[in-house]
């Protein structure tokens, strides 16, 4: 297959994209569907001001490479050394399996042989169609609609690239698998489609990593993540997107946790220009529990729109949103919560706590939380803390010798540790690197 | 280190005079108490020495081995080797005690240090100071009891090797055992490096039968109006700070 780029959205560039994936049909029309539901819907009417160009935007470009590798050496000499750069080669020595996705097409993909033998399944969204096509059947788009907004049918129309996972029942693994999505060119639209299950029984860490250059031209990110967590399994999902100050990354993510089952969303944001993300958990399963503990930094021109949703369907279940943001610079950080314990979800618990911290006064946070619980036996808690480094805590540090940057770099990381501390070491270490950059 | 503090005037934002032309000269090595009824000004002098970003300067000099230290900030005070042992320490959320005492170790010394060394110091400091060795792992007098966190103070004096060391209040929130212990600690320090000067800050005589004081002085109203030995402390002890000269009208104890 040669380069193809296609830049501008109408039904044919549609058309193109499923013909260069020789897609089955229901594929297609599924695509189809969503660009009708995408040209109908309107923008989000809440959050912050979205600019985008929808004609200027790449769809789709093609890989670098004919097919997915599982090794360095047969992807292009460029990209290998690029991803050398930004660690991801390194990086897969901690991982039981890695995949990368460069622009549009899954380039790389790998795993430990033990795996291969557990029949565990960690592949492309595309490859995972052609293959696997009822497993994937079974779930896809059947978690998060493709007409639950504008950005999720964006995704369904243009979807490219993306994990699939499959863990079969009775299976553990004792390292996370890891995906690094890059963005390389200029007004470069990414549109990956994620779909993992974690069957009955079994446990899944899931790392994700996604980066791109710094171009003045705003680029796109709309991803779309469903995760199904089988009956008394566990998943994490671990994100912490270092997006350059021009992307608008714009994504839905949602699990759907069966009984007895438990979903981690760990979500980290730093990067991009607008971010709008509220991970969500629907905790279908009696006894079931979902988690996510958020951490967002806004900068300059910088609008995080972020937190998360929970929704109480089975009896006993549990949540916990954890959100921890901070503004500087001008930078906008605002929490954006919905909790929802049903009518019939009796005796659920669910906990919110957010915190925000403001490093000057030009910066802005504001918490958005709604909280609804329609039956008596439940309860929901929620917390809300907006401060600012104090002088005394400055004094205190200061006093000891340690001088003012340094100061507020430690009180900095320390109002971030609840989430630090859910990291792998090296991601925390990452992390703070990051973060020192950052501030 | 020799420290003299010149006919100092400190006011605070609101322009209330909180020192007013203070002045005392601290020699290498001795031990000087400052005594006083509550709201005289002696936590604002532990403070001002430190240069606490809410007090103004108005007029005098501080100066420490011939230079004044009016232009340095507050970490750079305390890299000279001043220390302060807060009243009421703060706790803060998500930094340990070892992440915090090893980075004021590094900045205060200027060196890498050995995280091995580090620890093991620490760990000899812990059990001197009778405190649980969990505490290194803990975020800064994150629920501590007053006792545990005075005695957090005590342990990064130890660490950090001052060579004049403010203790503000020291016996306040603790018990008889601790106040023991502590002191103990202080006394210990004081004889391993006799050089260190002490500044000893207190509303109530009792800490002075634990730590031995060279000069006792009375404060009142920003200033030091009495000098004396043990004995001014004895007779305050006796009678309160009625007793003292200089006394106006007002009443300030409580």
């Amino acid at each position: 297959m040669g380069l193809v780029e296609i830049r501008g959205l109408n039904e044919a560039h549609i058309r193109e994209i499923s013909n260069i994936k020789k897609e089955e049909a229901w594929i297609l029309d599924y695509r189809l569907d969503s660009f009708r539901y995408f040209m109908n819907e309107s923008m989000p009417s809440f959050g912050p001001e979205i600019h985008l160009s929808f004609d200027d935007i790449i769809y789709y470009k093609s890989s670098v490479a004919d097919s997915i590798q599982d090794s360095w050496s047969r992807l292009n000499k460029r990209v290998t050394e690029e991803l050398d750069e930004l660690g991801v080669i390194e990086s897969e020595q901690h991982m039981d399996g890695i995949g990368v996705q460069y622009e549009s097409e899954v380039i790389y993909h790998n795993m430990i042989d033990e795996l291969k033998e557990k029949d565990i399944i960690f592949t492309s969204i595309e490859d995972a169609m052609r293959k696997y096509p009822e497993l994937v059947r079974k779930y896809f788009g059947k978690i998060v609609s493709n007409h639950e907004n504008k950005f999720a049918a964006l995704n369904g129309s243009v979807f490219s690239g993306g994990s699939f996972i499959y863990i079969p029942p009775h299976t553990k693994l004792d390292r996370p698998l890891q995906s690094y999505f890059r963005i390389s060119s200029r007004s470069m639209g990414q549109f990956e489609r994620t779909l993992i299950i974690v069957d009955d029984d079994s446990e899944l860490h899931y790392i994700e990593g996604c980066t791109a250059p710094d171009y003045s031209e705003s680029s796109l990110h709309a991803a779309v993540v469903e995760i199904y967590v089988g009956k008394r399994s566990k998943c994490r999902y671990t994100t912490v997107q270092n997006w350059a100050h021009n992307v608008n990354n714009l994504v839905t993510k949602r699990a759907l946790v069966d009984e007895d089952g438990e979903m981690v969303w760990v979500d980290g944001n730093i990067g991009s220009l607008v971010t709008m993300k509220y991970p969500c958990c629907v905790l279908k399963g009696d006894r079931s529990s979902g988690t996510c503990i958020t951490i967002s930094v806004a900068s300059t021109n910088q609008e995080q729109d972020t937190g998360a949703r929970m929704i109480h369907l089975g009896k006993n279940t549990k949540s916990k949103i954890i959100s921890k943001s901070i503004a500087r610079n001008g930078g906008n950080a605002t929490y954006r919560g919905d909790v929802k314990i049903t009518k019939d979800a009796l005796y659920s618990e669910a906990m919110v706590k957010c915190d925000t911290l403001l490093l000057d006064e030009i910066s802005k946070s504001d918490t958005i939380p709604r909280n609804l619980t329609e039956n008596d036996s439940s309860t929901i808690e929620h917390e809300a803390t907006v401060s600012k480094i104090s002088d005394e805590n400055l004094f205190y540090f200061m006093s000891r010798g340690i001088d003012k940057e340094r100061a507020m770099e430690l009180i900095i990381l320390g109002f971030l540790e609840a989430f630090r501390s859910e990291l792998p070491m090296e991601y925390a270490v990452e992390l703070n690197q990051l973060l020192k950059r950052n501030l | 280190m020799q420290m003299n503090i010149e006919d100092l005037t400190v006011t605070v934002a609101e322009g209330k005079k909180i020192l007013d032309h203070f002045s005392l000269a601290l020699a290498p090595g001795s031990i000087h108490v400052i005594m006083g009824p509550n709201g005289c000004g002696k936590s604002t002098l532990s403070k001002v020495l430190l240069a606490h970003p809410h007090y103004n300067i108005v007029s005098g000099d501080i100066i420490v081995d011939g230079n004044s230290i009016l232009p340095l900030s507050t970490d750079a005070r305390s890299r000279l080797g001043i220390f302060l042992c807060y009243q009421n320490p703060i706790s803060v959320d998500g930094v340990t005690n070892s992440e915090f005492l090893r980075t004021a170790l590094t900045e205060t010394t200027q060196e890498r240090i050995n995280v091995y060394t580090f620890m093991k110091a620490m760990e000899k400091g812990i059990e001197e100071l009778s405190m649980d060795p969990a505490m290194m792992h803990r975020f800064i007098n994150q629920d501590f009891s007053g006792g545990e966190r005075k005695k957090n103070e005590i342990l990064q004096m130890k660490m950090l090797k001052p060579k004049f060391v403010i203790l503000d209040e020291l016996d306040s929130g603790l018990d008889v055992d601790s106040l023991r212990i502590v002191c103990q600690n202080v006394n210990q320090y004081k004889e391993e490096n006799p050089d260190t000067t002490i500044l000893l800050i207190t509303h109530y005589p009792r800490i002075l039968e634990y730590i031995h004081p060279d000069y006792v002085h009375v404060m009142r109203d920003g200033k030091l109006v009495e000098m004396g030995d043990l004995s001014l402390a004895q007779k305050i002890e006796k009678e309160g700070y009625l007793g003292t000269t200089s006394m106006g009208g007002e009443h300030h104890g409580e």
